[in-house]
Parts: structure tokens; C-alpha cells; sequence
């Protein structure tokens, strides 16, 4: 075993995530087949230009129709393997749902992120059930591919590797795979179990998975490069960046992503009685997506504070939408300047009203900073190289790095984009590696 | 993966899937794209005589939403020179020589039949398909289905055909008879070697209610065409059956109309296809339609144990039977799932109005047309269902059936909108099996 390496922990069976219904419930056989027959089957359907991974969505809805789930989840799968969870957590009213025609028609879109659930999570439930396996793996090629980060976009590219007869080996540095769809998708979306379901998946078919490893700590570059013929970097990004005002440092203030993991994956995790306010700093979707579980959670007053007006937001429309619903307000156009305490407690967070121009203090319980995460800080090899705001600079089409052998994708080239972008990226330094060697790809 | 590979009539083809002659099959550059998307092949669009066709040729009826569920047309065989399609199978052929390429033909003497089955075997055709079948403008000139419509003629040109082809002879039935067996017979008598079924049927699409012109309209006037897509495949599905069962039909049969997806295909193989040919649907959607088709059939097969498509020719033939030789003692009523019912009432009305009145909702079934329970139609209280709610509290009434009054016909099966909520149920009632036939021999009927 590899220094540090641990077997995969299993997941704490009282989290708080359990707490959360999904916001887009999975469709029944009936919901399913009236909504696959609703496809008009559009040729060079603008919804496959619109998903990152290309998948023939015409394709697999008339499979559904047909009642071949089988065939309809290897559509899916062939071209992104991490298929399951990106029919859950993907924002299809700005991808695929956003594209369909029938919105020319003033129609209902058809909603194909609940399809594409239906049809993998029907085809994997009928695998783990001992039913023929989707995908047979080629034969053993001799090839050895190390991935660092077990997130999507090492999932993926690791997936399309094994299927091609390839080895790959994944290290990961905490205990569970899967990156933030384990760790920070919000959980009325997609659940730890869920992301976890899917990564086994993954790895029976042929993919090895070392936990507890890190790159810079327990294992070097130098060492990798010289036991494998490639290396693959899905390194996603690092922790919350950090306000840094006074008060800020000390009980009751939180890092989004930390808060959010602490819900998903803590083990007896709760909000204490006497909170019932919390402030979120930052208007992107990791804003939203906490201050609207923590309002799902009960708290009764949730806000989100930012710098600008809500025209200027990052996050989606719908999101803030979503959120609204569940009583969460925006404060436009404040800047936070001290966190106001009582010994561990929070009182207020003081902030500049931009238009004003006065300091007004806004009580609250909890301040959770989502202002952004940070990028990684050890060092890379030689020619692998970032660019100005810190993402690894790679060949667009093949997601090489300046290094011969080394690839990159998913957050860590992009700075934070979206899970199915991680699995495109993972899928098409995958198929970069095999046309290098001259090998086929393996997906029947 | 299953092998899906067959063998019809000596001509081998990777799949089951033909493009039946037709639009799709007009042309080399096509057939070849089709071969390219996964067909494993085609039977070209109907050569013969230079004709000319008219404009505008297709008519099509929507239902619920889908367009497309019928299609008409009133087009004639292929207007492109023979020279120029013979030249195009040629081409096919040399690059796809393991695809079946057919020669779809029709001519009218004897001399015509010899020089272009010369023709079409000297171009590699794997065979040929005489098309005894076209309902429109051609039969007009004693060709297409007024062959198929008189067996003398046809086993007279199949067994000219016969005698000057080497490649295999497949003989395109029109269904614009009264009993398939006629034709079919006749077929087999002039030494057919296989059969092919069924061209369209003879249709008026329908009228224009603005102007009172016939569709598809040619200037002011039209004329029947004929008749295919999904409309069409419980037709075909019953005359293909009917040539499967009897014995005296021993040559292997393709069988054509309405075939949409990988399920209606197997439904054809199952009643004794060997190949299926497939027109309207890639018309509609594009030779792509085949993709799902080979994956679904493949996957179906795989689910059945059966490692070939061969395993699956004629398996549902055996359980075609006359009506005379079905169990008269044989029982099912229908239940009603009360959990997945979505209060509708949809097969109440069904039963009441369409079938036997033995569905009964609680307030009896009389009042909600006439505020009376009466006509001694009163459902007995011990069959009514208890009244659920839905979460609102809203009442949701749960039909019940009175199992003792049920028939057993299926309707309100049917029309539930809600899969698997109504199921017909056997029920045991301790007779033995006894059909017409049987009753008519002892006797007692
Ligand atoms: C709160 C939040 C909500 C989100 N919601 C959505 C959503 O709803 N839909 C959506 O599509 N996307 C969402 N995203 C974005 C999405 O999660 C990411 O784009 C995606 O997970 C990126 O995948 P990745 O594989 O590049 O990185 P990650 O998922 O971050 O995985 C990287 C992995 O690498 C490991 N790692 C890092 N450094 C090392 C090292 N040195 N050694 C070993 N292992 C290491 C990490 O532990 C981690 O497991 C969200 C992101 C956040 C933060
Ligand atoms: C526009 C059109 C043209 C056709 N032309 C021919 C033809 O030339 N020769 C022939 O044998 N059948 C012809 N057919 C009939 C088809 O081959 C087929 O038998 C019929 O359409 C039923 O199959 P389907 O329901 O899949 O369309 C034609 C059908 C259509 C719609
Ligand atoms: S499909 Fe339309 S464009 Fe094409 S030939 Fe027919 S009428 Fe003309």
C-alpha cells in the first residue's frame, strides 16, 4: 500500500444531509414514459450542443420510450461516465432543458435531467442486482495511468481509461471519493450515498482507489511520473478563501464549503438551538446553495450580504430563485467590515452600506463566508504550468499540460466550473492518452 | 450481445432490419448512409418502366399529439432511369458486398421480366422482390396490386421470374384482399422464395374542410393512395401471421407495415418474420431510428436467453388459434389498484356506457347523470371500495368492480391512463378446458 494510504471510511449513518427531501423528485415508470414520448426527436438536437459532454439526449429519451433502459443508459454513460450524478446535480435549466425547442413553442421543456436519472439509476440498480454489466473492460493493455483527486474529473477520465484496458490507480488525500459531489453538492440535490453508489460503480471496472493520500505529502510528482505512463491532475480547488475582518476569526464564523461538508458528511452534526439567523457572504451559487439549506434546515432567518446588485450576481437565476422560495432575502450592495462577538458569540455582522455610505450592524447568529475557494499551493513539475489566477494551463482539445505526460481537468484548469465539465475534461484527456498510444476506446 | 444475423431465402444480411422499397430507397448515395447508420439492408425503391409522378404525394394523420401515426401517398414507382439505379447497386454492392441489396421490380410482359431481372443480377442484386402489392395508379394499368389481387396472375409472373433469375424471388403481397392465404398460396405455387408483407393499404386520407378537396391534393383534385406507418402494423401483423401458421406457406416471409422501434420489430419475428422491412418510420425520423433498433432487440435477446435472432422466428405463432379453439371456461376480472388510482373514473364510464356496468363508484351509477340512483342499477354495498383522499383531502373515489358481474374484456384495462393500476386477474372456477369445437363435437353447442 502506498505511505498513508486507508481503505475508503464509510459514510456516518446520523448526518444531517438524511434531513433533506430532493427538490426534483426521481419520476415514476408512468412520469418517465409519458415525458420520454413527449421528445420530438429532434435531428442535430440543440440540446446535445448544449451539454458539455454531448450526449445523444434524442437518443437516449427514445430508448426510454422503447422500455431499452439498458441501452439508453450506456448512450449516457459512453460519453460521461459520471452520468448518474450529473443527471442530479447538473444545471439543466441553463444546459440541455434550457435549449429545448419546445420552449419556442411556449411548451414545457422536456425535463431531461429527471430522464437521464430514471435511466441510470434504473441501469445501475439492475447491475448491482447481478443483471449484465453495461460495460465490459478490453483487455489488459499494460498501461498504468496515477490520477490525483478522486473527483469527477478523475472519475471520468479513470472510467474511460479501465473501459479502454488501461490501469488506473486514483489517489486521494481525504477519506471518501467522489470530490464535492460527496462533499459539497447541496444535498437536495444529490446525497453523499448517492456519489459514493456512483464511484463504486466506476471502480468495478478495474479502477483502483487509494484514500488518505496526498499529493506534496505522502507521495511526490517524481514518483508518480516515473511508475505510470501519464498522469492525470483532477485536483479541483482548496479550501474557503476567508474574509480576514476582525472578529472574523472564532466560533460561529464558518467557511461555506466546510459548513456544507460538516452536513453532508459529519457524523452527529447539528445546528445548536440557539441559532436561528445566519449571514452569507457572497452571492454565488455556494451562497445560495447554504444560506437555502440552512433555511431548509429551519433556521427561520437567512440572508445573503453581497458587494453588488443582484444583476451582477454569479449565481444562476433559478438557484436564487430556489432559495427565495424558502424565505432566504438578498441584501445588495453591502460590505462586511467586523464581526461583532460576545465571547464565543456572535452578535451582528457590521457592514458599509454602499449606497449610504454609512456602517449599519446587521444581527445574526452565524456568518458563513462563501466568498470563493482557494488554489492549491504546492509546487508542480517542470512544465506544468498556471496562468494568472492560479488555474493549470492545458491544450483545449486534448487537456494536455505543458508537460508531456501530465493532464489536468475539472476545476483545477477551469477555476470552478461544473461537474459535467470535470467529467468532458477527464473524458477527453482519457481519449487524448489512448490516440497518443495508439490504443482503441472501450465502451461496448 | 445477441448474434443478429439471419438468413432469408438464401440471402444473408447482418440484422433483420431492410429499408422496404420506398423514399428511403430511392437512391446508391442513401442506401449507402443507411448501411453506414447500422441497416443491414435494402430493398430498392420499385424499378421498371420510366414513369412520370405527380406533386403533392403525402398525406398523414395525427393522433394525440404525434404526427405521423398514418401515412398516405400516391407515389409511383421510382422516376429515375433504370440505367442510372442499376449502376447505383452496383456501386452499393462493391462496398458493402456482406449488405443485402434487393431489386424491387415491376413490369408487365413477359419479355420486360426477362430483360431486367437479366439486368438486375448482372448488377450483384442478392434478389429480387416482385411488387404485386402497389394500391395506387399502377394497378390502373393491370400492374402492383392488380397482380397480387389475382393468384393465377401472380403464380404465373413468379414462376416466369423464377425461371429466368438465379438470385433469390421474393413476391411483395398487397393486403387489398379478402383472405392473404389467396395470395400467398399462389406465391408458394409459382415456386416463390419468400414472402414479403405488406404493402399499403388502399386509403382516402381525408378531405379539406375549407375548400372540399381530397388530400394530398393535386391542384384541385386527388385519388386514392396508399396506406402505411403505425396505423397500419396490427393489419400486417395478422396477415403475416396468418401465412406463418399455415403449413402449406414454407418459405420464409419479411414482414413490413407500421415497424417504428426494436419492440414492434420483435412483435413481427415473433409472429415468423425473418427480416422486417421498415419505411414510414425513417421517413419520419431518419435512418438513425435503427440504432435503437438493433440495441433494443439485441438487449431483449440477451434478456430472454436467446443468443440469436433465429431463436426468436415464429416462437409466438404457435398460440395463433382459430376462435373456435379458445377456452370458453376461461376467466379473468379486473382489479383495481386503489393505491396508484388517480380518481379519473375514466373506466367507470368505460363499463358503464361501453361494456357491462359493473364498475361502481360510491355514489352509485345513475346519479352523476341524472342525481337519481336508480334503474336497479344500485351497486350492491358489498362491492364498493371504501373513499380515499387524496393529500389535500380532496375525496378520490376508487372505482371498485363487481367481480361477480365482470366479463372480463379488458376495456377498462385499456383505457386507465395509469400503467399497471387496472389488471386483469385469472380466477379459478373449476372447469376444464372446453372450446366451440369442442362443445360442436359433442354435440352441445
Ligand atoms: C458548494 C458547491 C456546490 C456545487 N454545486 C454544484 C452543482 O449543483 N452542480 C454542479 O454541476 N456543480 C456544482 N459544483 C461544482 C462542482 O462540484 C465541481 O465543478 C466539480 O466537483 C469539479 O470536479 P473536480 O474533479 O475538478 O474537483 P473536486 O470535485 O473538487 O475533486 C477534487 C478532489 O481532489 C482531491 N485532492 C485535492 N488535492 C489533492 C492532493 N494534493 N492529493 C490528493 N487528492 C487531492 C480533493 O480532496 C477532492 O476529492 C459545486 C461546487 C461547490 C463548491
Ligand atoms: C411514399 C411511399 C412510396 C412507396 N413506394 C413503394 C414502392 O415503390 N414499391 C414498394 O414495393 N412499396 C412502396 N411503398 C410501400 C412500402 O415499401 C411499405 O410496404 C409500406 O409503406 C408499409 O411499411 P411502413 O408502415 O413501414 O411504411 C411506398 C411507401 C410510401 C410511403
Ligand atoms: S420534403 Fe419538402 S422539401 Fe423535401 S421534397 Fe418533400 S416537399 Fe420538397
Amino acid at each position: 500500500m502506498t505511505a498513508g494510504s486507508r481503505p475508503p471510511a464509510s459514510l456516518p449513518a446520523d448526518r444531517l444531509e438524511q434531513q433533506f427531501v430532493d427538490a426534483k423528485p426521481a419520476l415514476t415508470d408512468s412520469e418517465a414514459l409519458i415525458e420520454a414520448n413527449r421528445c420530438l426527436f429532434c435531428h442535430d438536437a440543440p440540446c446535445i450542443t448544449a451539454c458539455p459532454t454531448g450526449i445523444d439526449i434524442p437518443a437516449f429519451i427514445k430508448k426510454i420510450a422503447t422500455g431499452n433502459i439498458r441501452g439508453s443508459a450506456k448512450t449516457i454513460f459512453s460519453v460521461n461516465m459520471t452520468g448518474a450524478t450529473t443527471a442530479r446535480v447538473c444545471p439543466v435549466e441553463e444546459l440541455c432543458v434550457g435549449a429545448c425547442v419546445y420552449i419556442h413553442l411556449n411548451a414545457k421543456p422536456i425535463q431531461i435531467g429527471k430522464l437521464q436519472r430514471y435511466a441510470t439509476s434504473k441501469a445501475l440498480e439492475r447491475e448491482a442486482r447481478g443483471g449484465p454489466p453495461l460495460f465490459t473492460p478490453l483487455p489488459d493493455t499494460g498501461k498504468k495511468v496515477a490520477l490525483i483527486g478522486a473527483g469527477p474529473a478523475s472519475l471520468a477520465c479513470a472510467a474511460h481509461l479501465a473501459l479502454a484496458g488501461v490501469t488506473p490507480v486514483i489517489y486521494e488525500k481525504s477519506e471518501h471519493p467522489g470530490g464535492l459531489n460527496t462533499t459539497g453538492i447541496a444535498p437536495y440535490k444529490l446525497k453523499a450515498e448517492d456519489s459514493l453508489r456512483e464511484v463504486e460503480w466506476i471502480l468495478s471496472h478495474g479502477v483502483t482507489l487509494k484514500t488518505g493520500v496526498e499529493l506534496g505529502r505522502d507521495i511526490e510528482f517524481a514518483q508518480l511520473l516515473d511508475e505510470c505512463d501519464a498522469l492525470f491532475l483532477g485536483l479541483g480547488l482548496g479550501g474557503d478563501t476567508r474574509l480576514d475582518i476582525p472578529g472574523s476569526d472564532g466560533p460561529g464564523v464558518w467557511g461555506a464549503t466546510e459548513l456544507i461538508r460538516a452536513i453532508k458528511n459529519s457524523g452527529g452534526f447539528t445546528i445548536p438551538d440557539d441559532v436561528s439567523s445566519a449571514l452569507v457572504v457572497g452571492a454565488g451559487n455556494t451562497a445560495i446553495d447554504i444560506a437555502r439549506e440552512l433555511a431548509m434546515l429551519g433556521l427561520p432567518d437567512v440572508d445573503l450580504v453581497y458587494r453588488r446588485t443582484e444583476e451582477e450576481m454569479s449565481g444562476y437565476a433559478h438557484e436564487l430563485e430556489g432559495a427565495r422560495s424558502y424565505g432566504v432575502r438578498l441584501i445588495e450592495q453591502v460590505q462586511p467590515l467586523e464581526v461583532i462577538r460576545n465571547g464565543d458569540r456572535v452578535e451582528a455582522l457590521k457592514v458599509l452600506d454602499l449606497i449610504n455610505n454609512e456602517e449599519v450592524e446587521l444581527p445574526c447568529d452565524w456568518v458563513v463566508e462563501a466568498i470563493g475557494q482557494r488554489k492549491f499551493s504546492f509546487s508542480l513539475p517542470d512544465g506544468v504550468n498556471r496562468d494568472d489566477k492560479g488555474r493549470i494551463e492545458v491544450d483545449e482539445a486534448t487537456r494536455r499540460t505543458g508537460h508531456p505526460d501530465v493532464y489536468a481537468g475539472g476545476d483545477c484548469i477551469n477555476g470552478g466550473k461544473e461537474v459535467v465539465h470535470a467529467a468532458a475534461d477527464g473524458r477527453e484527456a482519457a481519449f487524448a492518452m489512448l490516440r497518443g498510444w495508439d490504443l482503441p476506446r472501450g465502451n461496448s | 450481445m445477441a448474434d443478429l444475423s439471419v438468413n432469408m431465402a438464401g440471402i444473408e444480411s447482418p440484422n433483420p432490419f431492410w429499408l422496404a422499397s420506398g423514399p428511403p430507397s430511392n437512391s446508391g448515395e442513401q442506401v449507402m448512409r443507411a448501411f453506414d447508420a447500422g441497416w443491414g439492408g435494402a430493398v430498392w425503391k420499385t424499378l421498371g418502366e420510366p414513369i412520370v409522378n405527380v406533386s403533392s404525394r403525402l398525406g398523414a394523420i395525427d393522433y394525440g399529439g404525434v404526427a405521423m401515426a398514418g401515412l398516405n401517398n400516391i407515389e409511383l414507382i421510382t422516376d429515375r432511369p433504370l440505367e442510372v439505379n442499376l449502376k447505383e447497386i452496383y456501386e452499393v454492392k462493391k462496398k458493402y458486398p456482406g449488405h443485402a441489396v434487393i431489386a424491387s421490380l415491376m413490369v408487365e410482359t413477359k419479355e420486360d421480366w426477362r430483360d431486367i431481372i437479366k439486368r438486375c443480377e448482372d448488377s450483384g442484386a442478392d434478389g429480387l422482390e416482385l411488387n404485386f402489392g402497389c394500391p395506387h395508379g399502377m394497378c390502373e394499368r393491370g400492374m402492383g396490386s392488380a397482380v397480387g389481387q389475382e393468384p393465377k396472375v401472380l403464380t404465373e409472373i413468379t414462376s416466369w421470374a423464377k425461371e429466368f433469375a438465379t438470385i433469390p424471388v421474393l413476391i411483395k403481397l398487397t393486403p387489398n384482399v379478402g383472405d392473404i392465404l389467396d395470395p400467398g398460396l399462389a406465391a408458394v405455387a409459382g415456386g416463390a422464395d419468400g414472402l414479403a408483407l405488406i404493402n399499403t393499404i388502399k386509403s382516402i386520407i381525408g378531405v379539406n374542410l375549407d375548400d372540399l378537396t381530397l388530400r394530398p391534393t393535386v391542384g384541385a383534385e386527388s385519388t386514392n393512395g396508399g396506406y402505411c406507418g403505425p396505423a397500419v402494423k396490427p393489419i400486417a401483423l395478422h396477415m403475416v401471421g396468418a401465412l406463418a401458421r399455415d403449413e402449406r406457406v414454407n418459405i420464409p416471409i419479411s414482414g413490413i407495415g407500421g415497424i417504428s422501434d426494436w419492440r414492434d420489430a420483435a412483435e413481427f419475428i415473433a409472429l415468423g418474420s425473418t427480416t422486417v422491412q421498415v419505411c414510414t418510420a425513417v421517413m419520419h425520423y431518419g435512418f438513425r431510428v435503427v440504432e435503437d433498433m438493433l440495441d433494443g432487440l439485441s438487449n431483449y435477446l440477451d434478456e430472454q436467453g436467446m443468443p440469436s435472432v433465429n431463436d426468436l422466428i415464429g416462437k409466438a405463432v404457435p398460440g395463433f388459434k382459430e376462435w373456435g379453439e379458445l377456452d370458453l371456461n376461461y376467466n379473468v376480472v379486473a382489479k383495481i389498484n386503489a393505491d396508484t388510482c388517480i380518481g379519473c373514473q375514466l373506466c367507470y364510464v368505460a363499463c358503464l356506457d361501453g361494456a357491462h356496468q359493473c364498475i361502481h363508484t360510491h355514489q352509485g351509477p345513475c346519479v352523476a347523470f341524472h342525481g337519481e340512483s336508480d334503474h336497479g342499477m344500485n351497486p350492491r354495498i358489498e362491492v364498493l371500495a371504501p373513499v380515499n383522499h387524496d393529500p389535500n383531502g380532496n375525496a378520490l373515489f376508487v372505482p371498485s368492480v363487481d367481480e361477480v358481474e365482470c366479463i372480463g374484456c379488458n376495456l377498462c384495462a385499456l383505457v386507465c391512463p395509469v400503467p399497471g393500476c387496472v389488471t386483469m386477474v385469472p380466477v379459478d372456477n373449476g372447469k376444464g378446458r372446453e372450446s366451440w369445437n369442442d362443445r360442436m363435437a359433442k354435440g352441445e353447442a
